[in-house]
């Protein structure tokens, strides 16, 4: 657990150096509700190179696309099963790679 | 959104899409380009290498202000364990040329300078507009939605030009969306060092460059590779595994990362650098079979959403111009003999490609992408241990007769992999490399 702690830590320092213009209140990813998370959701809190997925008191998983580099390793693992659902955002928002 | 028709909407500002739009422009065509970022450039990730023969076929006097980093002059290819590395390197001033032949580049900026062109050459560039369907009618591709008002927009073709990620040509069910198997998750960091500094570290002068592209246990036994490109005042830095072995290992692709950036042949060569931007994207990997039908009635698919990559040779945004290229000559082609953008026409695309150089490589490697998958563990792990410890045993000097130094060299290869298993990787290597 605290070598997890440290790994998010970690990746949330590096997303301090990119540029976001965050479409407030329009994640452009979602979960489909669940209680009891699938093997796939759950590496995803793993996976995600922005570290955007996580897990809450209830176990289950959660998105927050703030930091999302919009890769989509999330959409290729879990859009098959209808876990998660994802489209780009809005045009001219979301991440601004300045050297890309 | 513009009202009228066009002769062609291409979607996507990237090397494929700028390709495309460019050459249909500087043809006289009306084109519009929609491109969802901030500006060309803003969502699109790479090492990156561009090779110049592909640009050169589009834009001929590229050099005179196209932003370029360093022109390669060293390549350095690096098999690596915890602690060492076992390299191939060639360097020659031969690369010194007049024209030379590869540049590492900045894509945010390189891509800005392609749309620039675009633009100049007559091309309706649209940004900060997100493509969301492909319009159809009778089964025929005739414009696209877009999240503005009035957003729908009409014309004779599109091109596709929406990277691997794309959405619009798997949501319309005209090709499979990427498998985890078929692409990779590559995560990148740019560290900025004073040029000198870097030449200093490198062994370069003035716009001289290195690439190194390195494999081996870096990736812990998943099939991936990594990468350090010299820019002039920075230096790229990544590493890549496919998505379907990060998901069996759970390992998060920083902490791969971090650990290379750690590795002791890598930590000198960044030290004191100011990191100034973390990036993750997915590159295409499935090679030869992966590549989807590429035409239709009304639309061609070019660049990484065609999985348009040589895995082996590093080559992606040359495939990628070149196939924006070939699309843009083929609907200039079907154009000026007046004809309709039907499937049967716009499948001259489909020949240009398979004349071409592209289909031509991916061909040649049609087996590696397997062999990866089942070879996987060994090449990323056991072999670079055991020609670590082959070197190792045969470079120290401690008394023990070379004869049986050999010997031991091949006991430990044979009691690791054993004969069957040395044959069979070795057969198959060379079988996914012909």
């Amino acid at each position: 657990m605290a070598m997890q702690e440290l790994g998010s830590t970690r990746v949330e320092e590096k997303l301090y150096q990119n540029r976001y213009l965050v479409d407030a209140g329009r994640p452009h990813i979602s979960i489909t509700p669940h209680d009891v998370p699938s093997a796939v959701l759950l590496s995803l809190t793993k996976l995600c190179p922005a570290g955007c997925y996580s897990t809450n008191a209830k176990g289950q998983v959660e998105v927050i696309p703030d930091g999302c580099l919009e890769c989509g390793t999330c959409r290729v693992l879990g859009e098959p099963s209808g876990e998660i659902n994802w489209g780009y955002p809005r045009g001219g928002y979301g991440v601004l790679f300045k050297f890309g | 959104m513009p009202t009228e028709k066009f002769d062609a909407i291409v979607v996507g500002a990237g090397p494929s899409g700028n390709a495309c739009a460019y050459t249909l422009a500087s043809r006289g065509l009306k084109v519009l380009q929609i491109e969802r970022g901030e500006y060309a450039g803003s969502k699109n990730v790479q090492g990156a290498i561009m090779y110049a023969n592909m640009l050169e076929k589009i834009i001929p006097d590229f050099r005179d202000d196209a932003p370029l980093e360093r022109h390669i002059i060293e390549q350095r290819m690096w098999y690596m364990d915890d602690t060492s590395y076992t390299g191939m390197h060639y360097r020659s001033d031969d690369f010194n040329e007049e024209r030379p032949n590869r540049y590492t580049i900045i894509r945010a900026q390189f891509d800005k300078w392609f749309s620039r062109k675009v633009r100049e050459a007559g091309a309706l560039v649209i940004l900060e507009t997100t493509v969301t369907d492909l319009c159809f009618s009778g089964g025929k591709v005739i414009g696209v939605k877009t999240d503005r008002a009035g957003g729908t927009v009409l014309a004779d073709v599109v091109v596709m030009a929406e990277g691997v990620n794309g959405l619009l040509g798997s949501r319309a069910g005209l090709r499979e969306a990427p498998k985890p198997e078929t692409v990779a998750l590559a995560v990148k960091e740019m560290h900025f060092l004073p040029a000198e500094v870097i030449e200093a570290r490198f062994n370069v002068k003035g716009d001289e460059g290195v690439v190194i592209e390195a494999a081996g246990t870096i990736t812990k036994g998943m099939a991936g590779t990594a990468f350090i490109y010299t820019n002039k005042e920075s230096i790229s830095l990544g590493i890549g595994c496919l998505v379907s072995e990060f998901a069996k290992t759970g390992m998060t692709p920083y902490g791969l990362l971090e650990a290379f950036k750690r590795h002791p042949a890598v930590a000198p060569l960044i030290a004191g650098s100011e990191v100034k931007e973390y990036a993750a994207h997915l590159i295409p990997e499935g090679g030869y079979k992966a590549v989807p039908q590429l035409f239709g009635d009304g639309w061609l698919i070019v660049g990484d959403a065609g999985q348009f990559v040589n895995a082996v040779h590093r080559e992606g945004s040359n495939l990628a111009m070149t196939t924006g290229r070939l699309a843009a000559e083929t609907i200039f082609q079907i154009k000026s003999r007046r004809e309709p953008m039907t499937a049967e026409n716009l499948s001259l695309y489909q020949k240009m490609i398979e004349s071409s150089f592209i289909m031509k490589d991916l061909k040649k490697y049609k087996r590696l992408p397997n062999f990866l998958h089942s070879a996987g563990e060994h090449l990323f792990g056991t072999y670079p241990q055991l020609i670590s410890k082959a070197a190792q045993t045969y470079l120290r000097v401690d008394g023990k007769d070379k004869k049986s130094k050999e010997r031991d060299i091949v006991r430990s290869f044979v009691k690791t992999r054993g004969v069957l298993g040395l044959a069979s990787d070795a057969w198959k290597l060379a079988r996914s490399w012909r």
